[in-house]
């Protein structure tokens, strides 16, 4: 038994509990963050594309020594037939940097050490297992896969992700079906960072992102992503899980022939794999309102289902979600609200509010792969998407652009060709 | 009782590359780990602290960083973790390290208390000489057991220790006057899961850090690349072994269709055989 009790435990060392954990520690709280893997960032396989205004609300001076690869400056879509492709590009050459690409194994873990400077006690390795309530049905702590049993504290936040165990025993959310989550398989390709650079025209630190939509293998519908890293190119292939149950198609064959075709095949040529990942991402939209909050509990980022009511991309949610909950964790321990029954709301509408004045963060395109429902569109159905996507950041561009586009584009998907004839 | 255990901080070497153009070991991203030989040496220090009481002081020789390893440490159960950083302890070799770490396991002695046994694990995954151990029981001139599978019966009041140790051909059960130096086979325990409580007190203990200075280290010169005779000479990456895996099909005769494939590959074995099947 320890005797010991906190002011708050965060479950989970991702970007949203690291957000949460050095907010409240910084504020003075008393913090306890449990982290399942052996460090932050040891489970994960993720590159990203984090926000730098978002990054600097946590971190002012986090480009000094944050493991940053590349500032975002263009954004690329292909699309694929088996031998070519037709691209769009969105360049944005920013005075300052707006977004910047991360491996998220390296930047995880860089943050977490900033975590632990604010004063919180972190604890890898350590599984919490169960939320453990008082008779009223209040959460009072958490139960862990070390022996002592129970770890008290006046409010759990929940960071543990979309595939978290606690959420998923608190009743908080569903499995998901396999027609709401796509398998991405990636492959990080090391190469002389010049070489990087030269293959995908980036000078200096400017990063680029591809997505390529269409066939990706024999005739499957996917969407296939690349990440310039510093000195590695990152890149995979993210289906439907329902999609590929049917065709029976083996996720690192769609990965292998994706390599294989031409235009990709060149920027990677010479490489040397350092490693194979595969991961899961939940499908956006079509969710019930998320519970935030219960008596004694908060969940933050991916494990708050957020991303069914609001247009952000998951770190984003992550950040503001996750600082928002320790500005609200810490203001009711200031004034001593702490236990109060109902205290918690106020993580809510502090939540509704950051989040309708955070428009601002969206000057640049969401990611295409980041919606398994872009998986199964066909190619004008991809170029629309896209297209809306790149001028979502530039209003009086918004319906210009979209209005070159015939809007009842016919469903004859496998036909890229078509597309240029149509954009001219 | 007093025990020392001295861990190393190591690259992960499942997951260690060499630069494929410049031929150099790709430290960056790679995660690091507490040489896995080690948590043997700690988790035998641990069982006999159950069994006898007193405390555990573990020691590393490494950068800032190594603090991470000694944190583990700590989660495991040890009392007190002592981090030897310096800048002139850089480059070492095992030379120059048990120099340093004899230095720093004399002062934990004065400081904590002499120590009854100083564990070491057989060797480290990065260096793999195993010479560490024994350089630091001949510098403080204790007795010595390496390659110990087992350690049997501990006399604290005649000062005695009796431990089994794997030798060529057998096992020696060996007994000796503490204080004394073990080194720990693999395979001869498991390391613990640290209780919540030895996590909590691990991720917020202070670590001892000591400087050369501090260590009490007099001769500047016997530390770090200056203090060392070894030099890396060259590091490569061994080229892949173009030799293929054959699959033999399925047959009716198996074993025929083995010794087929074995003689179609290797002519000479089975003429070799052939002429020593005449002889007999």
């Amino acid at each position: 038994m320890i005797d010991e009790k906190f002011d708050a435990i965060v479950v989970g060392a991702g970007l949203a509990g690291n957000a949460a954990a050095l907010t409240m520690a910084k504020r003075g709280v008393k913090v306890l963050q449990l982290e399942r893997g052996e460090y932050s960032g040891s489970k994960n396989v993720q590159s990203a594309i984090l926000s730098a205004d978002l990054l600097e609300e946590l971190i002012p001076d986090f480009r000094d020594d944050a493991p940053l690869e590349r500032n975002l400056v263009e954004q690329r879509f292909w699309m694929m037939n088996d031998r070519s492709h037709i691209g769009l590009g969105y360049r944005f050459d920013a005075k300052r940097p707006t977004r910047y690409t991360v491996i998220r194994a390296h930047f995880d873990k860089w943050f977490s050490s900033k975590v632990k400077q604010a004063g919180a006690a972190v604890l890898c390795q350590t599984t919490a297992t169960e939320l453990a309530r008082n008779r009223r049905g209040c959460v009072i702590g958490v139960r862990t896969d070390r022996q002592d049993g129970i770890i008290h504290a006046d409010v759990v936040v929940l960071a543990d992700g979309a595939n978290g165990l606690l959420g998923a025993r608190a009743g908080f959310r569903k499995a998901p079906k396999p027609d709401q989550v796509a398998l991405a398989v990636k492959e990080t390709h090391i190469l002389p960072r010049k070489v990087v650079e030269d293959r995908l025209n980036l000078k200096g630190d400017g990063g680029v992102v591809i997505e390529a939509g269409g066939v990706i293998a024999r005739g499957m519908t996917g969407i296939g992503f690349i990440y310039a890293n510093k000195e590695c190119i990152s890149l995979g292939v993210a289906c439907l899980l329902s999609e590929l149950q049917k065709t029976g198609e083996i996720p690192y064959q769609l990965l292998d022939s994706f390599k294989r075709h031409p235009s990709i095949a060149r920027l990677i040529d010479g490489s040397d794999v350092r490693d194979y990942s595969a991961h899961l991402i939940p499908k956006r939209g079509d969710k019930p309102a998320p519970r935030l909050r219960r008596s004694g509990w908060v969940a933050v980022g991916d494990a708050a289902s957020l991303d069914g009511i609001v247009d952000f991309d998951s770190p984003s949610i992550a950040m503001i979600s996750g600082r928002v909950a320790a500005e609200a964790v810490s203001g009711l321990k200031l004034r001593g609200d702490l236990t109060r029954a109902g205290g918690l709301s106020l993580y809510n509408k502090m939540l509704q509010m950051t989040l309708r004045e955070s428009k601002k963060y969206e000057d640049m395109p969401g990611l295409l792969h980041a919606d398994p429902q872009s998986f199964s569109l066909t190619y004008p159905q991809l170029v629309l998407k896209a297209m809306k996507n790149f001028t979502r950041g530039t209003p009086e561009a918004d319906k210009s652009i979209l209005r070159i586009l015939p809007s009842p584009w016919s469903r004859t998907g496998g036909e890229p060709f078509r597309v240029p004839r149509v954009l001219r | 009782m007093h025990n020392v255990v001295c861990i190393k901080q190591v690259p992960d070497s499942a997951q260690i590359r060499v630069h494929p153009v410049t031929n150099t070991i790709m430290r960056q991203g790679v995660p690091t780990i507490i040489n896995p030989y080690d948590l043997f040496a700690l988790e035998a220090a641990l069982e006999l602290r159950d069994k006898f009481g007193g405390e555990i002081t573990v020691v590393t020789m490494g950068p800032p960083s190594a603090e991470d390893s000694l944190r583990k440490a700590l989660t495991f159960g040890a009392e007190r973790a002592v981090l030897l950083t310096d800048r002139c302890f850089a480059g070492a070799d095992t030379l120059a390290t048990t120099y340093a770490l004899a230095t720093a396991i004399r002062k934990i002695g004065k400081d904590y208390g002499q120590p009854d046994l100083i564990f070491t694990g057989k060797q480290t995954i990065d260096g793999d000489t195993a010479q560490v151990g024994p350089g630091i029981a001949k510098r403080l001139q204790v007795m010595q057991l390496t390659y110990v599978v087992k350690i049997g019966a501990l006399d604290l009041t005649a000062r005695t220790i009796e431990a089994e140790r794997r030798s060529e051909g057998g096992v020696q059960v060996l007994r000796t006057r503490l204080p004394c130096l073990i080194t720990m086979l693999e395979a001869t325990n498991q390391i613990r899961r640290g209780a919540m409580a030895d996590a909590l007190r691990a991720a917020r203990a202070p670590i001892v850090k000591w400087s050369a200075q501090d260590a009490g280290v007099e001769d500047i010169s016997k530390c770090g690349l200056k203090g060392s005779p070894t030099v890396v000479k060259r590091v490569f990456a061994p080229s892949a072994r173009a030799d293929k895996a054959t699959l033999v099909e399925p047959s009716e005769e198996p074993a025929q269709a083995l010794i087929d494939t074995i003689f179609k590959h290797q002519p000479k074995l089975e003429a070799d055989l052939a002429a020593l099947a005449g002889n007999v």
